[in-house]
């Protein structure tokens, strides 16, 4: 629906990520559960993230990144 | 209740600022007097004497003592009283209060908090200031406004565009889409901004010497409330990082603020432009301080005059977030959640404070 990820800057188990569509005014948040979804009102979809499990769960209580620590994916 | 985070940590100043002389600085609404010892180590007091509360700032360092410049009331370095005037009994409450302090990366930060709650850990690292394969150039503004305007500055930098033309904005800045990461656990807030053909302003061009357009990359990490990091890559259009992680070829500028409050309308605006190029040419340290310092000035200007704006209207004012401001919500957020864990009563199994 979205295309492909983009490239993880932080490590962390729950990092939320939001990213804006080239060419588009959409933007497409990724909830740390692996759900997804797109919007055009930043706040809008911040709220849906971080209700997290309360609008969408992927069934990952985990995480998806590995254990905390090294903050920055590229370090 | 103040709009800034207890329990916090915060830069009170550079390193270089604090000698052997007494310094004053407002830190979070706190008065502070801060000096170093004669075995190098930085000291925060209250900027207060108990007796008549004139400011020790004002006052004489002997030896690692403030002796009040009132009324002679002396103060080691933990504030603890050692001398009255005209009597040999010391009152049981005259002491001032002590603010724990660490001094890392160039920087003195100072705990805003209860001294028993902190933690060196959580200070994040700007290693770069501190760094033989770095250059540093730094300044610092005062700002009369409050720092939530500041954080909202930063962490959109399309504004670059805009109120930085002919500096660093250029056409592209505002056009490029972001990815903004956060991550919940660390309180770390990332905004990445990646321009693969862009013209290169004149803050780069003239610092690098790059005549032609660039790959110009901003990566912003945000460690609220108070260290705010750009990592910014220029390079010649298609020139990229190796596979292996390694970017010889690029410039690499490390632009670092540090977003303290001063008072709930004003605060201490600290920059800092590391760089790892031309790292003996005095020129383009000349250069990126005097362009940076007008930059921020820029900034200054812009957010004294919001800071009016705000105090002056009405409740409730609804104002408008669109994509650029993706980061800034975020900020908004995490520091918000900084500021209720501050007021929080500490956890059960910690040491009540003395303050």
């Amino acid at each position: 629906m979205t295309g492909p990820s983009p490239s993880r800057m932080l490590a962390g188990r729950h990092v939320y990520r939001v990213v804006s569509q080239l060419g588009t005014d959409l933007l497409v948040g990724h909830c740390w559960c692996g759900e997804e979804r797109s919007a055009e009102d930043p706040i809008e979809l911040w709220e849906w993230l971080l209700a997290h499990p309360e609008t969408h769960d992927a069934n990952s209580a985990a995480g998806a990144a590995g254990p905390p620590g090294d903050r920055l994916v590229r370090t | 209740m103040p709009t800034w985070s207890r329990n916090q940590w915060y830069v009170a100043a550079y390193s270089a600022e604090i000698s052997h002389e007494l310094f004053a600085r407002t830190i979070c609404g706190e008065p502070l007097v801060l000096y170093r010892t004669t075995g190098g180590d930085v000291v925060a007091l209250e900027d207060r004497c108990v007796h008549r509360r004139y400011p020790l700032s004002k006052s004489h360092l002997i030896d690692d003592t403030i002796v009040c410049g009132y009324h002679g009331f002396t103060y080691d370095q933990c504030g603890t009283c050692l001398a009255a005037p005209g009597q040999k009994r010391i009152p049981r409450t005259a002491r001032v209060p002590a603010f724990t302090i660490v001094e890392q990366d160039s920087l003195v930060w100072v705990w805003i908090g209860d001294n028993d709650r902190s933690d060196e850990a959580l200070i994040p690292r700007a290693p770069w200031l501190d760094s033989p394969e770095y250059t540093v150039v730094r300044g610092m503004e005062p700002l009369q406004a409050r720092y939530e305007l500041l954080v909202d500055n930063l962490l959109d930098l399309s504004h670059e565009t805009y109120l930085h033309g002919g500096y660093i904005g250029t056409p592209e800045v505002a056009q490029t889409p972001i990815t903004t990461e956060v991550d919940e656990d660390a309180g770390v807030i990332y905004v990445s901004r990646h321009m693969d053909d862009a013209a290169c302003p004149p803050f780069y061009a003239e610092s690098t010497g790059i005549t032609g357009r660039i790959a110009r990359w901003q990566d912003i990490e945000y460690h609220p409330p108070c260290l705010y990091l750009l990592h910014s890559r220029i390079a010649p259009t298609g020139d990229l990082p190796a596979d292996d992680g390694t970017d010889d070829h690029a410039f690499h500028v490390e632009v670092v603020y540090a977003i303290t409050p001063e008072t709930e309308h004003s605060t201490h605006d600290f920059w800092m432009v590391a760089r790892d190029f031309a790292l003996a040419d005095q020129h383009v340290s000349d250069f990126l301080a005097e362009n940076n310092r007008t930059v921020v000035l820029q900034d200054v200007v812009a957010l004294d005059v919001l800071e009016t704006i705000v105090e002056g209207e009405k409740e409730h004012y609804q104002e408008l977030s669109i994509n650029i401001d993706t980061g800034g919500l975020a900020a908004r957020r995490l520091l918000k959640r900084q500021r209720e864990a501050g007021e929080a009563a500490p956890e059960p199994t910690a040491a009540t404070s003395t303050r």
